[in-house]
């Protein structure tokens, strides 16, 4: 198994729009060379052959934590609130959502 | 052998009524205010709120009641522990301002333990990075050359146990970010097993590997610390529900029979002068009874590359919460989707960006398979060559990072070489496992060398018992000096 191609501008370009961030023309510059860097660093783990190897995603797994099902005191409303941006009626208040497509 | 308790003989004349903890409280706050302005190791210092706190211990001796076993020990909290009314930035602008609606459980513990807290201190934005200059609010100086960097991501707190202004404080380790920064300056500093001390109310890095520890100026220190905060915590669905390790108690009883293994891999990529401290603190096991013996776990190599695919995947998720709408800032635009675009690429600072797009690049359909799914099982591969050493040996011993303290600036313009500072911390938290930094003397450049010792899951006591041998052996490392007053 070998690593997959080099990382390009366009790429980069397109993963910033999926997380949600602006880059300007340097900044899009810049991000390319380091990741593709950090990639290729990382070509020694994607060319193994691990076949058969199970994943491992929490080294200490533990599953079905659960706890009793009683109504117990939640934050405090007015105190979460206090720290948004904007708020209306006891709601969070955002700008227009729908209309435009993201 | 014993080693050295400071906090508790602090805490002990705090109890018995030998010194109030207001005039304990005074004289460390005096020397944050005369020596901060060099090193900048707070981002907030809760002066009033701290003496409220030392009132309320006093008061309680005065009652006849016992504060606990922190009574009026002040204790410095990285700036990612959530604090309720206090503001709690991570270093970033996203969150600058925010005060949270309720405390982390090891503030909560710490408050029951008597604790005073003084302060949140200074770390790489959202705890990425190896040297503290990721942080929005600027960098954080290394007390024993403030032309250095003190390490990171918890190089404020580390930063502040090394200058003296606390004897304890708690930072939180991801790839290193506790035993990378207390290398580097010169105190003791823990990643506890995963689980075992409650992530409630400590913002999310990499959740599978994030773990908060302690910072202290020994290891008995450190260990008090430790028995404070873990234990279980139903607020934490991953804390885990078994008795924790006490450690305090088996600190002085030596390393005689013991099998030490002396880790390879972590000595071929480290300076001279840091190998020969990590040989000279082996020598010293062996003269304290220990079995000592050269041990490889060649997949711990892997770590490095697997962590960088593995942490920023983890990263990018739990980053997607900052979008300017329930807390921290709003950059406003005329749509929601706008809104939170021009919100993050505001807040968020370079080396935050960065990994969240390699998260969200490795996260991405076609390459999901090739570097996320291949570093899990990496991560696999790396678990089982460390039983296997550990069927050889009870503890690994070898350096906490490759070199001394670099200067600020020095590696600021390129992250693979910034990465690489942490390769000897990352395998330990890939594994779950726990590992402390204990100082060992100094390199050819007069900073302080760390050496570390790992252990199997739950192994605290056994790491930090010989972590005590090497303590004991270490040669004295020269207090900090900083000139009152002056701002670097």
């Amino acid at each position: 198994m070998t690593g997959p191609e080099r990382l390009t501008r366009d790429e980069v370009a397109h993963v910033a729009d999926l997380a949600r961030l602006e880059l300007t023309e340097d900044e899009l510059e810049l991000f390319t060379g380091q990741l593709a860097e950090v990639l290729d660093h990382a070509a020694d783990v994607a060319s193994l052959d691990l076949t058969g190897v199970a994943p491992t995603a929490h080294a200490m797994a533990v599953s079905n934590v659960l706890r009793p099902d009683e109504v117990r005191p939640a934050l405090d409303r007015d105190e979460v609130l206090g720290q948004a941006p904007s708020v209306e009626d006891h709601r969070f208040r955002v700008p227009r959502l729908l209309g435009d497509a993201p | 052998m014993t080693s050295p308790r400071p906090s508790t003989f602090l805490a002990n004349a705090v109890r018995s009524g030998a010194r109030s903890a207001v005039d304990v409280l005074e004289e460390h706050l005096a020397l944050i205010e005369s020596g901060d302005g060099q090193v900048h190791a707070f981002n907030l210092v809760t002066a009033d709120l701290a003496r409220q706190q030392a009132i309320a211990v006093d008061r309680t001796v005065h009652a006849g009641e016992d504060p606990g076993p922190l009574a009026g020990v002040p204790v410095a909290l990285k700036d990612n522990l959530c604090t309720r009314g206090v503001p709690t930035t991570c270093s970033s602008r996203i969150l600058e301002g925010w005060r949270p609606p309720y405390d982390a459980t090891v503030v909560d513990r710490l408050h029951r333990a008597g604790a005073v807290m003084v302060g949140k201190t200074n770390m790489d934005e959202f705890a990425m990075g190896s040297s503290t200059e990721s942080s929005a609010f600027g960098p954080t100086r290394n007390p024993h050359d403030t032309s250095r960097v003190p390490g990171g991501s918890s190089g404020g707190s580390a930063a502040a146990v090394a200058a003296g202004f606390v004897p304890l404080a708690l930072g939180s380790d991801t790839g290193g970010s506790i035993r990378q920064p207390a290398a580097l300056c010169g105190v003791v500093g823990m990643k506890p097993t995963y689980g075992t001390v409650s992530r409630y109310g400590l913002v999310a890095f990499a959740s599978s590997l994030d773990q908060i520890g302690p910072l202290a100026t020994t290891v008995a220190d450190a260990a008090l610390l430790f028995d404070v905060i873990g234990g279980h915590d139903p607020c934490d669905s991953t804390s885990l529900n078994r008795p924790t390790p006490r450690v305090l108690s088996v600190l002085d009883d030596g390393v005689a029979g013991l099998a030490v293994g002396l880790l390879t891999e972590f000595l071929d990529g480290a300076d001279p002068d840091v190998v020969a401290r990590t040989r000279e603190a082996a020598r010293a096991l062996a003269a304290a009874g220990a079995r000592v013996e050269e041990v490889s776990v060649p997949e711990v190599s892997l770590g490095l590359s697997a962590y960088y695919l593995i942490a920023p995947g983890e990263a990018s998720s739990n980053l997607a919460r900052y979008d300017g709408v329930r807390y921290g800032l709003r950059v406003d635009a005329a749509d929601t989707v706008a809104m939170n675009r021009a919100t993050r690429s505001a807040g968020f600072g370079a080396e935050v960006k960065r990994r969240i797009m390699l998260g969200t690049y490795v996260l991405s359909a076609g390459y999901m398979d090739a570097y996320y799914n291949q570093a899990l099982r990496v991560r696999t591969k790396i678990i089982e060559g460390f039983a296997s050493a550990y069927r050889r040996c009870d503890v690994l011993l070898g350096p906490t990072t490759p070199t001394t303290a670099f200067p600020v600036g020095a590696k600021t313009g390129d992250p693979l070489t910034m990465y690489l500072s942490d390769v000897c911390t990352i395998p330990t938290n890939l594994a779950g496992h726990p590992a402390v930094s204990v100082p060992f003397g100094t390199g050819d450049d007069g900073l302080p060398v760390g050496v570390q010792l790992l252990g199997p899951a739950l192994s605290e006591g056994t790491i930090l018992k010989v972590a005590a041998v090497v303590e004991a052996a270490a040669p004295p490392l020269a207090p900090p000096v900083l000139a009152v007053g002056d701002r670097v």
